[in-house]
């Protein structure tokens, strides 16, 4: 906006500047134009902007100092144990925002008190207004109560023992939008009381939603409440160390039970790899001791030395214990029989913890004793990984819970178990992973990109349409200046041919998924490659049949590491390993050329434009970099190049070609922050090839040498 | 000059103004002040989280909604492992065809025992898949009939299958119209609302024509993208005009567009149709007649499944094979397995309350999602649900893996191929151990084993002494296996060649009767194999120190699949329909034997544990075929074919004119067609697949300088 205005004010000083005359007119013109901009625009952004610009984002602020708000009236309805989202949740009130995401409403914060003052909660934590404001930070965010999905009450309900139930049930339902508490959602993570001690905060919730701590399996509505973790306020990520850890397994947790340390304590007579500490003389939640013994730990510090942490039910669910084992990277042995753990219905703690039912606590030894040591990294790994995405602060607790009910409103757009679950490294992402061998019926379509040579393209397009199973020649003319020759011109023959004009002269152009190819496998082939032979074409077509995830194909080249120059080299030389196959005589799935347009990295895109060269290699990098494969390279056949062509224009002659393809290699390596080509040592021929054994019962005979 | 001035400073005003007024007030929103004095949540010393100060009940408790594994379930009768025990067959009633299956198959397993005592699980052999008092198969008297059973106990173990309950016109969900105490349900249809969590298991609702072994295999035979598909989304089924359910179907016709989106519903079925019939039915039942369900099915990206009477139908699995991708229209439906199977990944949820959105939902999908959820529906249509045999040792395995004692798998592994049914987690709790990753870097080298029948002496010249020489040349070998199977005495240490000091030579002689040595002791997990690669042999097997590392080189690559030289094929023999079996040069195999060639251990654990009992007693009774077993096993763990390297074919030394050996009997060649139709019909399929091509190295034959090859040696030898 200002630059515009600023370049309208030079041009009328220009004018006014020489000529007086105009002057004043374009005073004017220039009042006009500050009048427009601060009438009319407001206007229009409330007009194009959102309708939540009429509603102003909450401000968490003064929480000390809230306005009261007297309770009177009954209190709401007692919580309704029967609730799914099919039938308590109002599906209708979300997607009003237009975008597919839910719309989270939070109410601002009061002072709730009854009529003699009392306070229905204690002081806000700062645990919940943390809570709430990653909410109110959140995408999912929206000012506007009408639009909303979502609701959430700015009353602290985390611990049940910092509020009064009923006052607090009273709040709840003096809530301008509460009507039954549909499509509210309640944050508890310390519920119920003694001597009860209810897995469920006890506050009259209706059909609200309920994030709590303590569910067991039958207090939990499944597909309804989210299980949310205690949080503890002095669980610390400590560093990944990998020292030893000098213990085996460590109970720490206070007030244990007698049976459970009665059972304990008869293992660790027998096996000296077991901690167990308790509370010292002087209570104080960070200190521990030894059974027996003064001497005092730190506490969580003492959980690094630990591979294993035992976490047992207590009267409530939640134990602090569990988030305190993971930060300390100590994998979490559960023995809580019928707990509902934190996010169980998309994080696979069986990846991350052991289980063990509270009647086999003297398996305990055993059973971690059997657990592999590649397991016992997996599983700190992955142990790792969920507390850094889900659990190390209020906000990631507080985000994952809507992260839940967003999947859960919008499952068309879910996150799958592997984008909960799986390291980033451990995903298998190949996206064609049935283990199909592509029917022989399909054929496949070449694609030749060609620039002018048409003498040698009519060749190829002739000795093309000798295989079997070729379905259609689409040339894909890359000359902006010269139009192709009519279709007429070209070589009769029985498949359908098309040519496709391109707007620019790109090398990417040959990677286009263009509609007219209508099979999964495309030969890539440069319009010099004359010498191959009908058989051999159509052999290539049955060994991709077999191996369709990668780039099957002729023209092999490797890699190298060079120790003198400390980078990639490209070799052309004949070596006896290959790890790409160019593709200027290549069979790929059609899925390559679509990722190749999509998905490949800008920054490598545009080096291959700008060079004209490498597109190949940039191929061969992307599919081993998406499925870890090599190429496979068919028949022996090494030279490409033409004795025919005697303009030795072709691109990859001379030795500057070279350095510059090694280039490529190098910085492709960088831009996919590793190697990702694999190297074999083996290509693919028929199965009689070369065998003592009449020719013609040969399926492929016509197999030529290099 | 003035007027300038002027300006600019009217300008700079201006531009203030405007800064203040976008950029400003986010400024204002954004500086928050935030309380650092609020109180913390909970007082870590007060709390009371730790201490469980009840003695917890674990009598048995009254109600058997509550049942859970741990107070519904004795684990003490697993201990011994775990084993399946069927009641036997009842005589007052005949189970219903899918039920005999069900039990035939349960038998068959390898978990079955015919000794109640050592029993953990418990079947019954009254059918119970329906239990709709107006069906034909429903049994009466089911609660008496239970009180009888010498193990009822209440149902304690118990597991029992159902797939319709309740009937018209409530069709109550959990009404199977006898108690069923404390048994695990394994039931179609169920909800999540009813069903014990971590208890009772959703299987999926199955025809009366559901194979019980084999199944047929996937219609997605092609990796198309984009998918081109006539239709985008079809459902073509009937439609109730009144009661429980029947709002979902009856809302159908609005989606219908006659283009790309087919929805045709009928109310013609039942007797009193014409009574109940409303106002659309004439004119749906014409649209409904315009359109082959089967043709839909096959030529639509996505399928509704919504639900009937009751929420699960036989459309799921019929899109499921079909590789329609499932949209599905049933709220509250606990699909079939959830507890292990990500079904996000092969399928759409909708729901009912916003059957309009669906249109919107189907077409803003991507088509590299499509491809994705399209190729997981022959997943999990080939892993878990293609026969009743594979549902029921699904159902068998989910429970199995919730007792103590039992490893378990990873639900990685249940959502991927090849699977958890061929995923033995009692070889390894850890996924790098097997053999179904893209290629093994780490360098253990291999294990040799070579199979002794003959017994031949052992001399200089012998084969076996010239194979031993060759395989300890290799760079790659750790350790050689002998495994001596026949009644003469292995020879003495001495007589064996010299090996260099980092390779060591065990010989191991099979337990059991010496006159009747098994086969099969050749594929028997040692404990002494401690590779990952195994170099099998047969102990006048000829191979030369390069095609061995040649062969292990490229099985680093393949190491799910058989990679090796003697190639086989079979061939379907429409004159005699049966499959054939061939030993004679063609330009395609299926076989590679195990004379010669290299595999994953694992098959060796999958092979002695996994297999069916009927396969073993085939291969014990001939004393032949344990290769083409294992080439079946391996075949249908990966659903590839092996792989030959190189041109050799002829695998074995020439016997001298007139001494014995096996593989110049012409009955063997009979027997080995015999068995290849025997586990053709144990498997309930041909999982034997071909290939069009063998592996050479790079430069094999090459019109090059011999000394740039590396495998020089592999081309001196012939065919």
């Amino acid at each position: 906006m200002t630059i515009h205005t600023k370049i309208a004010i030079s041009k009328v000083y220009n004018y006014t500047h020489n000529t007086s005359l105009y002057k004043n007119f374009f005073f004017l013109v220039f009042i006009v134009l500050i009048v427009t901009t601060f009438t009319v625009l407001p206007r229009l952004r409330i007009n194009i902007g959102d309708e939540s610009s009429n509603f102003k984002k909450i401000t968490l602020v003064n929480i000390r100092n809230l306005p009261e708000f007297r309770l009177v009236g009954d209190s709401a309805s007692p919580r309704n144990p029967e609730c799914t989202h099919w039938d308590c949740f109002n599906i209708y009130k979300c997607g009003r925002t237009g975008h597919d995401r839910i719309a989270v409403y939070v109410y601002p914060p009061k002072k709730y008190v009854d009529e003699q003052g009392v306070p229905a909660t204690e002081l806000m934590s700062k645990e919940y207004l943390a809570l709430l404001q990653a909410v109110v930070n959140s995408k999912y965010y929206t000012a506007n109560p009408h639009e909303a999905c979502i609701f959430i009450p700015s009353i602290d309900t985390l611990n049940q023992e910092r509020l009064r139930p009923n006052l607090t049930s009273k709040a709840l339902r003096s809530l301008p939008f509460w009507n039954d508490g549909e499509n509210h959602l309640i944050f508890n993570m310390i519920a119920g009381n003694a001597p009860d001690f209810s897995p469920v905060v006890d506050l009259a919730t209706g059909k609200a939603l309920i994030a709590g701590a303590d569910f067991n399996k039958y207090s939990f509505r499944t597909n309804f409440d989210v299980s949310i973790p205690l949080f503890s306020p002095i669980a610390r990520p400590g560093d990944i160390n990998h020292r030893r850890r000098s213990w085996l397994v460590t109970s720490s947790q206070l007030n244990l039970d007698v049976n459970y340390l009665g059972v304990l304590q008869k293992l660790s007579s027998r096996h000296n790899s077991l901690l167990i500490l308790d509370a010292c003389h002087r209570h104080n939640y960070t200190k521990r001791c030894r059974e027996n013994s003064n001497e005092m730990v730190d506490y969580p510090a003492i959980l690094h030395e630990s591979t294993f942490c035992l976490v047992f039910r207590g009267e409530r669910i939640g134990q602090f214990a569990l988030l305190e084992a993971m930060a300390a990277n100590c994998i979490p042995v559960v023995v809580m029989d019928g707990a509902v753990l934190p996010f169980s219905n998309v994080i696979d703690w069986k990846r991350a913890a052991v289980f063990i039912m509270e009647n086999y606590l003297h398996t305990l030894v055993d059973v971690l004793e059997k657990i592999s040591p590649q397991r016992i990294k997996q599983m700190q790994k992955t142990g790792r990984f969920l507390y850094d995405s889900y659990f190390s602060s209020i906000e990631k607790i507080a985000l994952t819970t809507l992260d839940i009910i967003q999947d859960r409103v919008y499952p068309h757009w879910s996150k799958i178990y592997d984008d909960w679950n799986l390291r980033p490294e451990e995903k298998n992402t190949n996206p064609l992973f049935l283990p199909l061998t592509a029917p022989k019926s399909h054929g496949f379509t070449a694609v030749i990109l060609t620039y002018d040579r048409v003498d040698s393209l009519y060749t190829l397009i002739d000795r093309l349409s000798r295989v079997p199973s070729l379905m259609k020649v689409i040339v894909v003319w890359n000359n902006q200046k010269k139009s192709p020759p009519p279709l007429s011109s070209f070589p009769q023959i029985q498949k359908p041919v098309k040519v496709i004009r391109t707007s620019a002269n790109k090398l990417s152009n040959r990677f286009y998924p263009y509609n007219e190819i209508e099979t999964e496998a495309i030969l890539h082939i440069d319009d010099d490659i004359v010498m191959l032979t009908a058989d051999e074409v159509e052999f290539g077509y049955e060994v991709w049949r077999e191996f369709p995830d990668r780039i099957v194909g002729f023209p092999s080249r490797t890699h190298r590491w060079d120790n003198a120059t400390n980078s990639w080299k490209y070799e052309s030389e004949w070596t006896n390993e290959i790890s790409m196959v160019l593709t200027g005589a290549a069979f790929l799935h059609k899925y390559w050329s679509f990722l190749y347009t999509t998905a490949m990295p800008a920054n490598i895109r545009e080096l291959v434009d700008e060079h004209m060269n490498c597109e190949d290699i940039a191929m061969n990098f992307l599919v081993a970099n998406v499925t870890n494969k090599p190429p496979i390279k068919v028949t022996p056949r090494k030279k490409f190049k033409c004795p025919e062509c005697v303009n030795n224009e072709m691109l990859s002659a001379d030795e500057g070609h070279m350095i510059e393809r090694s280039q490529c290699v190098d910085r492709f390596v960088k831009a996919f922050g590793r190697m990702p080509l694999k190297s074999v040592e083996f290509r693919a021929d028929p199965v009689l090839f070369k065998d003592p054994f009449p020719e013609k019962l040969k399926r492929f005979n016509d197999i030529g040498s290099l | 000059m003035q007027a300038k001035k002027r300006y600019l400073l009217l300008f700079v005003s201006c531009a203030f103004l405007a800064y203040w007024y976008f950029g400003g007030y986010r400024l204002k929103s954004s500086n928050m002040i935030v309380d650092d004095h609020l109180p913390v949540f909970v007082n870590l010393d007060q709390v009371y989280t730790g201490s469980l100060q009840r003695q917890r009940e674990i009598s048995p408790i009254s109600n058997n909604k509550l049942c859970s594994m741990e107070n519904c379930f004795d684990f003490g009768r697993c201990q011994q492992g775990f084993r399946v025990y069927v009641y036997p067959p009842d005589d007052n009633s005949t189970p219903s065809p899918s039920y005999q299956k069900l039990l035939n198959v349960l038998m068959e397993s390898r978990y079955y025992t015919a000794d109640p005592r050592l029993a953990c699980l418990f079947v019954l052999s009254i059918d119970t898949l329906d239990r709709d008092r107006l069906s034909a198969d429903y049994v009466r008297n089911m609660q008496s009939r239970l009180q009888h059973l010498p193990h009822w106990n209440n149902g304690l173990n118990h597991v029992i299958f159902n797939l319709y309950s309740g009937t018209w016109p409530n069709y109550t969900e959990n009404n199977l119209d006898f108690d069923y105490g404390m048994a695990i349900l394994a039931k179609a249809s169920m909800s999540d609302s009813h069903m014990r969590p971590g208890f009772d298991i959703s299987i999926p609702l199955f025809h009366k024509v559901h194979p019980e072994k084999g199944g047929e295999v996937g219609s997605v035979l092609a990796n198309s993208l984009p998918l081109q598909k006539n239709y985008l989304l079809a459902f073509k089924g009937k439609r109730y005009v009144h009661g429980i359910g029947s709002d979902t179907r009856n809302s159908l016709y609005h989606l219908h567009n006659r283009k790309d989106m087919i929805m045709v519903t009928t109310c013609r079925h039942g007797k009193s149709w014409k009574d109940m019939k409303d106002e659309r039915c004439d004119q749906d039942n014409k649209e409904y007649d315009k359109y082959d369900y089967e043709v839909l099915l096959q030529n639509s990206t996505f399928c509704l499944v919504p639900r009937g009477r009751r929420l699960g139908s036989f459309r799921f699995l019929e899109a499921l094979q079909a590789g329609c991708i499932p949209v599905l229209l049933s709220n509250g439906w606990a699909l079939p397995f959830a507890q292990k199977i990500d079904w996000s990944k092969a399928a759409i949820w909708a729901d009912e309350r916003l059957l309009l959105q669906v249109p919107y939902i189907v077409r803003s999908l991507a088509p590299a999602k499509i491809l994705q959820l399209r190729q997981q529906t022959q997943v999990l249509w080939d892993r878990y649900f293609s026969s009743i045999e594979k549902i029921v040792y699904t159902t068998l395995e989910i429970i199995r893996e919730r007792l103590p004692y039992e490893p378990f798998r990873d639900a990685t592994v249940w959502n991927t191929l090849p699977g958890a049914l061929v995923t033995l987690p009692s070889f390894s709790d850890h996924p790098k151990s097997f053999p179904f990753q893209i290629e093994y870097s780490d360098v253990d080298g291999f294990t040799a084993i070579i199979y002794c029948q003959l017994g031949l002496p052992l001399t200089p010249s012998a084969p076996l002494y010239r194979l031993v020489t060759n395989i300890a040349r290799s760079k790659y070998v750790s350790k050689i296996i002998v495994v001596w199977s026949n009644d003469k005495r292995p020879p003495s240490k001495t007589r064996w060649p010299l090996l260099p000091h980092n390779i060591s030579l065990h010989v191991i002689q099979p337990e059991g009767e010496p006159t009747k040595p098994s086969i099969s002791q050749r594929f028997y997990p040692h404990p002494q194999i401690d590779t990952a690669a195994v170099l099998s042999l047969d102990e006048d097997s000829v191979l030369t120190t390069d095609e061995v590392d040649f062969a292990y080189i490229v099985w680093k690559k393949f190491p799910d699949r058989i990679v090796g030289y003697p190639a086989r094929s079979h061939y379907w023999d429409d004159s005699k329909s049966t499959w054939g079996y061939t030993s004679k040069w063609t330009n395609d195999y299926s076989i590679v034997l195990t004379g010669a060639a290299f595999y994953h251990r694992y098959y060796n654990v999958l092979y002695t544990e996994w297999l069916s009992p009927l396969l073993h007693k085939t291969v014990e009774q001939s004393q032949n075929c344990e290769d083409i077993l294992m080439n079946f096993l391996v075949s249908h763990v990966t659903r590839r074919p092996p792989i030959k390297v190189t041109q050799r074919k002829q695998y074995k030394e020439q016997p001298t004119l007139g001494s014995w050996s096996p593989w110049n009997d012409p009955d063997h060649f009979i027997q080995r067609q015999t068995c290849l139709n025997t586990f053709a019909a144990v498997f309930g399929y041909m999982p034997l697949l071909r290939s069009n091509l063998r592996l050479d190295p790079v430069l094999f034959k090459d019109t090059v300088a011999n000394k740039r090859k590396k495998y020089r040696k592999i081309e001196l030898v012939g065919s």
